[in-house]
């Protein structure tokens, strides 16, 4: 790990210089953690394995903005999650104007929601249960949704949660709270009782 | 400490991120707490279901193709930057001679020379009104620095 750090360093030196290829190593070191955040964040295998590439190139554009001294992950964390979120409330815009057009049509629907983009086709194993909780991961806010797919879909600590949020180990417990509460509250109304009635 | 201040060690307990310290603290609390125990036991079938549920790992012919598929749009961004700037650069200079040789020329009626140099006028006010109001308030962003 010590030595990844070290040829880390290396390369974002050499890609600050203008290098494509050094940046090679970064990319695959870190390309299943964008994608699969990606995919938590906007719930469809093209879109994510699109916008995290978008992701890396942004990043590549801006090396130059990334302080020497600080790590690599955090700061290309918030290009990522901007994209997705940036995506998600340009394809809400474009829903709700194409709504709009019908609605004028007098051909009304009902309303999009990004869990809409949630499909079940992500899902290694899918039973009711699974469908219905990516489904309710898909109707929690942004904040709330980032926290459920960085502690339960990549496995980050506390710690590293806070360093990619930018923000207090406190922060972090207190949005897992706050995410967990509204997705135990949302699958309740999916399952017509509580949690309990999971298992 | 009340209830509410043991909501955040909750979060940590679940997950095994406290201290033995903590840990004692909050499972004293919970002996003494029916409420919290309730609700521990409720996340802890919640963290449960979320834990078993997994995403599909996409084929390896994805992962292999990952950085060729970066490389080419990072290369195909650059080429499209220096497009872009030969392409406006080509348009004002073969437009400028285009107008400069309609000035010029003794055949074209001086109602359209004085039509055309209004147009350009009128163009270049729009410019600088435009570049001016964005100057004036990326100046005054209080925002500008906020990282979003």
């Amino acid at each position: 790990m010590e030595t990844f750090c070290q040829d880390e360093v290396t390369a974002l030196r050499r890609c600050r210089r203008g290098s494509r290829d050094a940046f090679e190593p970064i990319v695959k070191r870190y390309m299943k953690d964008a994608y699969f955040i990606a995919l938590g964040l906007v719930g469809n295998r093209e879109d994510a394995l699109d916008l995290s590439q978008e992701a890396f190139i942004r990043a590549f554009s801006n090396i130059k903005q990334l302080n020497p001294d600080k790590k690599f992950f955090p700061w290309f964390y918030q290009i990522l999650k901007n994209l997705c979120f940036s995506h998600l409330r340009k394809r809400r815009t474009r829903q709700d104007c194409s709504l709009d057009a019908a609605d004028d049509d007098n051909n009304r629907q009902g309303p999009v929601a990004v869990d809409d983009l949630f499909t079940p086709d992500v899902l290694a194993e899918r039973n009711e249960v699974k469908k219905k909780i990516w489904k309710a991961i898909g109707r929690l806010d942004e904040k709330h949704r980032e926290v459920i797919i960085l502690r339960h879909f990549r496995n980050m600590s506390y710690e590293q949660m806070a360093q990619n949020l930018f923000c207090n180990k406190g922060t972090v417990t207190s949005r897992l709270y706050y995410a967990r509460k509204r997705l135990k509250e949302l699958l309740g109304k999916e399952m017509g009782g509580s949690t309990n009635d999971v298992s | 400490m009340t209830c509410h201040d043991y909501k955040d060690l909750m979060m940590g307990y679940l997950d095994g991120e406290l201290s033995d310290e903590q840990k004692r603290q909050f499972e004293e609390h919970l002996a003494s707490c029916p409420e919290c125990r309730g609700e521990l036991n409720e996340f802890r079938k919640l963290k449960a279901i979320t834990d078993d549920v997994t995403l599909v790992e996409p084929e390896d012919r994805i992962w292999q193709q990952y950085w060729g598929g970066t490389y080419n749009r990072i290369e195909r961004g650059l080429g499209w930057i220096f497009f872009s700037v030969a392409g406006i650069l080509l348009t004002i200079y073969f437009g400028f001679k285009g107008i400069e040789a309609l000035i010029k020329d003794p055949t074209v009626g001086a109602f359209l020379k004085v039509g055309l140099i209004a147009l350009l006028v009128g163009l270049a006010i729009l410019f600088v009104s435009v570049l001016r109001e964005r100057l004036y308030f990326w100046q005054k962003d209080r925002y500008k620095d906020v990282r979003r």
